[in-house]
């Protein structure tokens, strides 16, 4: 999950923050951590719900609705938990923790995991290898961009075209992933 | 192609639909409370979409597969509710919302036209084979069908678009 089926290069997840926030090293990082830590709290949170609510009422078309709304209020008690316990935490976090709600790998992994029926452990591992190769890919693509900046580049391609161009070289080597198993 | 017709379709619905409904009750909405209101909204609309696809179209249905519900965040959604139909009239928020759709159709459908001519060698519309291109129809360029290759082509699109002046700025 976190190398094969990378999140941001091969499923085109969580892209926003993906060329958002990788402009610095120590952000990349932050929001990584922060990305990874929701989707896992979402992960258990989602699959229970859904296992104990949604199933038993024959309401899984209501899905989306209710995830979103799960991710939004947790995203809200995250932040309020981690405000109260580490404020060093919260202020290296700061804008990226409640711009999480609308990342899509977030909201992606919890319906991937409905769809695919994995089990309590199968979902937490996938969201946490999920979080992984995220946080992995964007601390990588803000090392290349902090380097690219200094680059001489062509200057229609200065900024957003380079670091497409970046994203498909560095999607190409994480294919290269998929013939190792 | 398919693809991006349907995934522009769906995202025009709801875009028009949360655009009108958010405009509508823009004044009794309470101001820090507007985010999950209009989430609620989109996330309404994007169900609706994916009941309909999932009953009449059911082969679309499936190769969209998670992007379908993946709507609701979006960002072009919220961000429109957020600057402009939160703002504006009713039929500034539709004509808002058509625009936008119409853009972001575009922009699929340059990218899905060019990854599969260029991925697959031939290109199909609604399971009608248009045309197959004499060379690259036996040794198709694999890598833009591949993940790798759409931002391959984003990259290189955006960069000329910048060039030819039709896209400013960062």
């Amino acid at each position: 999950m976190a190398l094969i089926n990378n999140f941001i290069l091969v499923r085109f997840l969580g892209l926003c923050p993906f060329f958002g926030v990788s402009k610095k090293l120590s952000n990349a990082l932050s929001m990584g951590v922060a990305v990874t830590l929701v989707m896992f709290i979402a992960t258990v949170a989602t699959w229970i719900i859904n296992r104990y609510i949604l199933m038993p009422f024959e309401v899984e078309y209501m899905d989306i609705v209710i995830y979103i709304l799960v991710i939004a209020s947790l995203v809200q008690i995250v932040e309020m938990a981690i405000k109260r316990t580490n404020l060093t935490l919260y202020n290296a976090l700061g804008i990226y923790l409640p711009l999480i709600t609308t990342n899509c790998a977030v909201l992606g992994i919890t319906l991937i995991n409905a769809t695919e029926a994995y089990s309590l452990l199968e979902s937490i591992a996938c969201s946490l290898g999920g979080g992984i190769g995220f946080t992995l890919v964007l601390i990588m693509m803000s090392g290349i961009r902090e380097k690219l900046e200094l680059a001489d580049s062509p200057r229609s391609m200065k900024g957003l075209p380079v670091a497409l161009l970046t994203a498909m070289l560095l999607g190409l080597t994480f294919l290269g992933f998929g013939g190792m198993i | 192609m398919d693809n991006a017709l349907g995934m522009s379709v769906g995202v025009t619905f709801v875009l028009l639909g949360s655009n009108i409904i958010i405009s509508a009750i823009r004044k009794i909405i309470p101001n820090i409370v507007r985010i999950p209101i209009f989430i609620v909204i989109i996330a309404t609309f994007v169900t609706v979409v994916n009941l309909v696809f999932h009953a009449y179209v059911p082969a679309l249905y499936e190769s969209l597969g998670i992007y379908l519900p993946l709507i609701v965040v979006n960002c072009i959604i919220l961000g429109r509710a957020e600057a402009f139909a939160s703002k504006n009239p009713l039929l500034h928020s539709i004509a808002d919302a058509l625009g936008i759709s119409i853009g972001f159709m575009l922009a699929l459908l340059i990218i899905a036209f060019l990854r599969e001519t260029l991925g697959t060698g031939s290109l199909s519309l609604f399971g009608v084979d248009l045309f197959t291109l004499p060379i690259l129809g036996e040794h198709p360029i694999a890598v833009f069908i591949l993940p790798p290759g759409a931002f391959l082509l984003m990259g290189l699109l955006l960069a000329l678009f910048r060039r030819l002046g039709v896209i400013k700025g960062d």
